[in-house]
């Protein structure tokens, strides 16, 4: 069976696969599902959903459509869990191959470093981050990468560890290609199904801390964002519950789908591995 | 030994759809006597494993028995509930395993794992268990037994363990023993002591032993009777003797002519000039060690002088842990020694920087030992075989062209240059490799256990195309293995190493007929079925 | 090595990495923009000039880095964590003051979401494929995806505004005058709520482990071994895979320890518990970063103790650590 086969006969990893490609759909085309954005007042606050037509969701305290802002939401959680998850990968293949090929004292420090910011409370470290550099999309990103690239470096540093040691590692040796080379060629091609299957899971990850982040009011102010209305709304949870339900919904729904995903990946890519199910 | 204490009949299991093919085991039917030792031979997927998995109700999830019997004592316990079957396990049939590394629970004293048959049937009080665990560990010949139920798995050798594997199988006095490969992976002195305690401990307690294996060494050595199966069918049964002396089956035949016997080739004529000369080699292993306690450190080799001649096959010998494959590695600077030199064609090798070693490294190529670990599984063949040649400076094209020549020479066409690894089966892969070290034009070739990892008819077919290749293309080749009758087939020379020292060096037939050492008159003895396999007719050859 | 010394070892471990997280600070008050002295002071309080004149001489600020980075970390050392201009209190007290809130709440969301987590996991492994298991993993895999804060406001939704069932808000019932086991027991009314939902995440990442671990060391050679010796499966499942399967799971609480303390921030900001978080919350609205900063480094403290604890479990449930290293 190939790859795509495995992961097709996978009824979650196709149904996260369908949730997540609505959600990409939806965020692209915000601007032209709601061309006025999501901070306009459009009608009085506090409107109850499917009681009005063109405003499904309702609106919030200031009278904006919920609905706007959960369309122009998704872009902000896309963009920044994608976009901090490559910057997190690209911190933590780097380190954690060189420190599982060349091992001795390059390891030690490599995962020494590693193991001081797996020590950080890494929300906490995100909450720092992004005060002391102020709320803007790119602090919010890199400090979510910052947080994040810990379990990278400690997977690829396990996978190179163990690859190295195959004997096709030292076939290339006597092939006489330089270390680089192998490291770039010979091992990490093979290190790829397991950090997809992490990337995969990061991404969700990082759209949870992004959310966590606006909600406690860093987040970037000019920008819509699902965790921003849930912490908006935070107070009038009593009175306007559907202003916090329905963003929560949204981050809940795109996290399992990129788990979801995931667990499909891991599943195809291992598929010996599956036949017990696996999570 | 003729009422039989079980009766296997027409026993069919299933394998789940989608394997490559319907059975596991076909129509298989054979009796047990009481006391007697039937081995079932075979190569890997033959379904050797699956009866005794059957028999035990241990069989892997999706694999099931379709039809048969297998009446012990009276009763099919083919269709028996668990929890009958439970009752039956260890304390009726005893079994025990390949791999004693992981067959013990890591984290339970051996003690507690012993007392714990005990327990599963609920036998005895607390302080009578551990009494007779400790009796056992003492009947298993376990050093310091008072230690040794203390101690936890990890502490053990490979042996140890194995031992205390039997003492648990043994613990309720079974009837029937199922081994099943049970010192494959053990080295051959260890082997040959865990063979002699079976068969003594078969002597006293008159058990039924079903031994699965694919060694006929090991068949020489303790069968009564023998099993032979080939893709879940028994082709031939019959008394030991009989089967090893005048096999009825062709695949029996060619199962054992396929194995390496201890005919001693004769002497060859080598040339002086040298492809291979080590002086004063040592390499030292530290372990462990840190602020609160010193290294721990394995003199791997220690003082290794040895040459290699133009065009000879100098086999080297020894047990794991003998640091024979660090020599093999050092050769090749995959291991850097810590003195010495090695000298091929006029260069050290041990002494190049690691730019200048890049430049070297086509004068001694290697072919390993796990055919699914030595070729990079996202490469196709063509790539791994042209890498080395054009990192060394051969014109691309002149690469492939030659890569596709040498896969024709080992024999699988120059059509597999464009196919992946996992289109091929062990015994190819190991062509591939070996075709792999050719393409550098080394000078010296070093083979790492590169036949052990095979099935005999397999390794038969692998040696004999190095023995091609070796006469046509004048090869030197350093040949590291473990299997005595091996080297005895394809060197010229052995060396023996124990402890990271040279024991022994000279031809084999010299070796072999007169060892000079008490260590390799040990070894020597310790190889399975060694009376049998070194034939009157072999040595006067 | 024996206990003591691993103790000994990850105590001066501890203490470097505390030490790291000093110099870290340091290097992010003078990372953010502006004025470090008005950084200490609260960058918004538009403190008067005197006053950051004078804080700046306090702190040496005038000095060469170097010097400024000494005091700072001989101050942290000392447990001078600063003085929080905003709330006129030393950043110390503030945090001693708090932390016992956020103690209680975090151990017992540890305690909690562990067991329950490995008690799913195992049910769940040993009904694998079967629908009970589906819906367990199912449940798991929904609140995996579930944000902490969300969970929160939503159970204050349900359990506390809908049903009443549960106080939604604070530590204990204000001006109640309890006492005794009454107060304790309308503390512990309090706790289940922020509790539970801080763990709900935790205790689906531990039951997928334990599942996965489960389902992977019942494949081991061992256990076949155990069934041979003719032992029931539920004797092998508690006595040889559980305990091979918790060490795993121990490892990955240990991990995961920084993420429960951070995630408690969230949750005490939701439930207004006043622990650190909250008052990492209430430092965030008022830039008051000496105050976050010394937050930040007590919780980091938090996550060492509990990575010791779970390194002393793991030790003494694996002989195999002790006598090799």
């Amino acid at each position: 069976m190939t790859f795509w086969k495995r992961f097709a006969t996978n009824r979650g990893a196709v149904i996260g696969l369908v949730l997540l490609a609505a959600v990409i759909a939806i965020a692209l085309l915000a601007p032209v599902i709601y061309p006025g954005g999501p901070w306009k007042m459009v009608q009085r606050p506090f409107l109850v959903p499917f009681t009005t037509d063109g405003l499904p969701l309702g609106t919030d305290t200031l009278g904006r459509n919920v609905a706007a802002g959960l369309v122009h939401g998704a872009r902000v959680s896309l963009l920044v869990g994608l976009v901090s998850t490559v910057m997190a990968l690209l911190i933590g293949v780097p380190l954690g191959a060189l420190a599982g090929f060349y091992g001795g004292y390059v390891d030690e420090g490599a995962m020494r470093f590693t193991e001081f910011f797996q020590t950080i409370p890494n929300f906490a470290l995100a909450i720092v981050l992004v005060a002391i550099l102020q709320p803007t999309l790119g602090s919010i990103t890199l400090a979510i990468a910052i947080v994040s690239w810990p379990p990278v470096a400690r997977l690829v540093r396990a996978e190179v560890m163990s690859l190295k040691r195959r004997e096709f590692v030292d076939a290339a040796h006597l092939a006489g290609l330089s270390n680089i080379r192998i490291l770039v060629s010979e091992v990490l091609p093979n290190a790829v199904s397991p950090i997809i299957v992490m990337a995969s899971l990061m991404v969700a990850t990082a759209i949870l801390l992004e959310s966590s982040l606006s909600f406690l009011g860093l987040g970037d102010p000019n920008i819509m964002s699902w965790g921003y209305m849930i912490g908006a709304a935070r107070t009038v949870i009593r009175s306007a519950w559907w202003l916090s339900f329905f963003p929560g919904l949204a981050i809940l729904l795109t996290v399992l789908a990129l788990n979801l995903i995931g667990e499909g990946l891991n599943d195809a890519f291992n598929p010996h591995l599956t036949k017990k199910g696996r999570t | 030994m003729s009422d039989p204490i079980l009766s296997i009949d027409a026993l069919t299991i299933d394998l789940p759809a989608g394997a490559d093919r319907p059975h596991a085991v076909e129509d298989v039917s054979f009796d047990l006597s009481k006391g007697e030792i039937l081995c079932v031979v075979g190569e890997s997927g033959s379904g050797k494993s699956m009866t005794a998995n059957a028999l035990m109700g241990l069989l892997p999830d999706g694999v099931t028995v379709g039809r048969g019997r297998a009446v012990f004592d009276g009763t099919d316990v083919l269709p028996l509930s668990e929890v009958r079957k439970q009752a039956l396990r260890g304390a009726r049939i005893g079994m025990i395993f390949q791999e004693p590394m992981t067959a013990l629970n890591p984290l339970m004293r051996i003690g507690d794992q012993i007392a714990e048959v005990f327990a599963a049937h609920k036998l005895h009080s607390k302080s009578e268990r551990r009494a007779r665990a400790l009796a056992l560990v003492k009947e298993v010949g376990l050093p310091d037994p008072e230690k040794i139920i203390r101690a936890y798995p990890f502490q053990l050798s490979g042996g140890q363990r194995q031992r205390a594997m039997i003492a648990m199988a043994l613990a309720l006095e079974p009837e029937i023993l199922i081994a099943d490969e049970p010192t494959t992976a053990l080295d051959v002195t260890t082997q040959a002591q865990i063979l002699r305690l079976i068969l003594a401990l078969r002597e006293k307690h008159g058990m039924a032993v079903m031994f699965i294996t694919h060694d006929f060494g090991v068949v020489a050595e303790i069968a009564d009777r023998v099993i032979v199966m080939r893709h879940g069918r028994i082709v031939e049964a019959g008394l030991a003797q009989q089967v090893l002396e005048t096999p009825q089956h062709s695949y029996t035949r060619a199962l054992l002519d396929a194995i390496p016997t201890g005919r001693v080739p004769d002497l060859q004529v080598i040339t002086a000039a040298p492809a291979l000369e080590i002086r004063n080699l040592n390499k030292i292993y530290r372990t462990g060690g840190g602020v609160f306690r010193p290294a721990r450190e394995v003199r791997a080799v220690n003082d290794v002088t040895l040459t290699i001649a133009k065009g000879e096959v100098l086999g080297l010998v020894g047990e794991s842990g003998s640091g024979k494959s660090t020599l093999g590695r050092a050769v090749v600077r995959l291991v850097t020694p810590d003195s010495g030199q090695v000298l091929v064609g006029g260069v050290d090798l041990a002494a190049l920087d690691a730019k200048a070693l890049r430049q070297q490294r086509h004068r001694v190529q290697m072919v390993f030992q796990d055919p699914y670990a030595s070729l990079n599984p996202r490469h196709r063949i063509l790539r791994s075989l042209s890498d080395g040649p054009i990192a060394k400076g051969v014109p691309k094209r002149q690469a492939h062209t030659r890569a596709r020549e040498l896969l024709d020479i080992v024999g699988l066409g120059a059509d597999a240059a464009t196919r992946f690894p996992h289109e091929f089966s062990g015994g190819q892969r190991q062509r591939i490799g070996i075709a792999r070290a050719l393409a550098m034009d080394p000078e010296l070739i070093i083979a790492d256990e590169a036949v052990s990892a095979l099935d005999v008819s397999i390794q038969a077919q692998v040696l004999a195309l190095l023995a091609d290749l070796r006469r046509k293309m004048g090869l030197s080749i350093l040949f590291i293995t473990h299997d005595l009758r091996v080297a005895a087939q394809v060197c010229d020379r052995i060396a023996v190493m124990q402890y990271g020292r040279l024991v022994e060096v000279g031809p084999v037939r010299e070796v072999f007929h007169a060892p000079q050492q008490p260590y390799t008159r040990e070894l020597l003895a310790a190889v399975p079925g060694a009376g049998w396999a070194v034939a009157p007719e072999a040595v006067s050859a | 090595m024996s206990l003591l010394t691993t103790i000994f070892g990850r105590l001066i471990k501890a203490v470097l990495t505390l030490l790291a997280i000093a110099v870290l600070n340091f290097f992010l008050i003078h990372a953010a923009p502006g004025d470090p002295a008005a950084v200490i002071a609260g960058e918004a309080g538009a403190a008067d000039p005197l006053f950051i004149a004078q804080l700046r001489e306090r702190f040496g600020l005038d000095q060469p880095l170097y010097v400024q980075l000494w005091s700072y970390v001989k101050n942290v050392l000392t447990l001078d964590l600063g003085y929080s201009f905003r709330q006129g209190m030393p950043v110390y007290d503030l945090i001693a003051d708090r932390l016992p809130a956020t103690l209680l709440l975090t151990l017992s969301s540890f305690v909690i979401s562990l067991s329950l987590g490995i008690a799913f996991g195992v049910a769940a492994a040993a009904r694998v494929g079967k629908a009970s298991d589906s819906i367990l993993t199912t449940i798991a895999l929904l609140f995996y995806a579930t944000p902490l804060y969300w969970a929160a406001l939503m159970a204050v939704l349900v359990f506390s505004v809908q049903l009443g069932w549960l106080p939604g808000f604070g530590y204990e019932t204000v001006g109640s005058g309890y006492s005794g086991l009454q107060r304790t027991w309308d503390i512990l009314q309090h706790l289940i709520l922020p509790a539970l939902t801080l763990g709900l995440f935790f205790m689906a990442v531990y039951m997928r482990m334990t599942r996965a671990s489960m389902l992977e060391v019942s494949q081991m050679d061992f256990v076949k071994t155990a069934r041979a010796k003719g032992l029931s499966g539920a004797v092998i499942r508690r006595r040889h895979i559980l305990r091979n399967a918790l060490l795993p799971v121990v490892t990955l609480a240990g991990l995961q320890a920084g993420q429960l303390i951070g995630g408690a921030v969230l949750t005490e900001t939701v439930f207004a518990w006043p622990g650190i978080g909250r008052l990492m919350f209430e430092s965030l609205e008022a830039r008051d970063y000496n105050t976050i900063l010394g937050v930040f480094l007590v919780s980091a403290a938090m996550v060492i103790l509990f990575n010791i604890l779970t390194d002393i479990v793991y030790r003494l449930v694996d002989p195999r650590i002790g006598a090799k290293s």
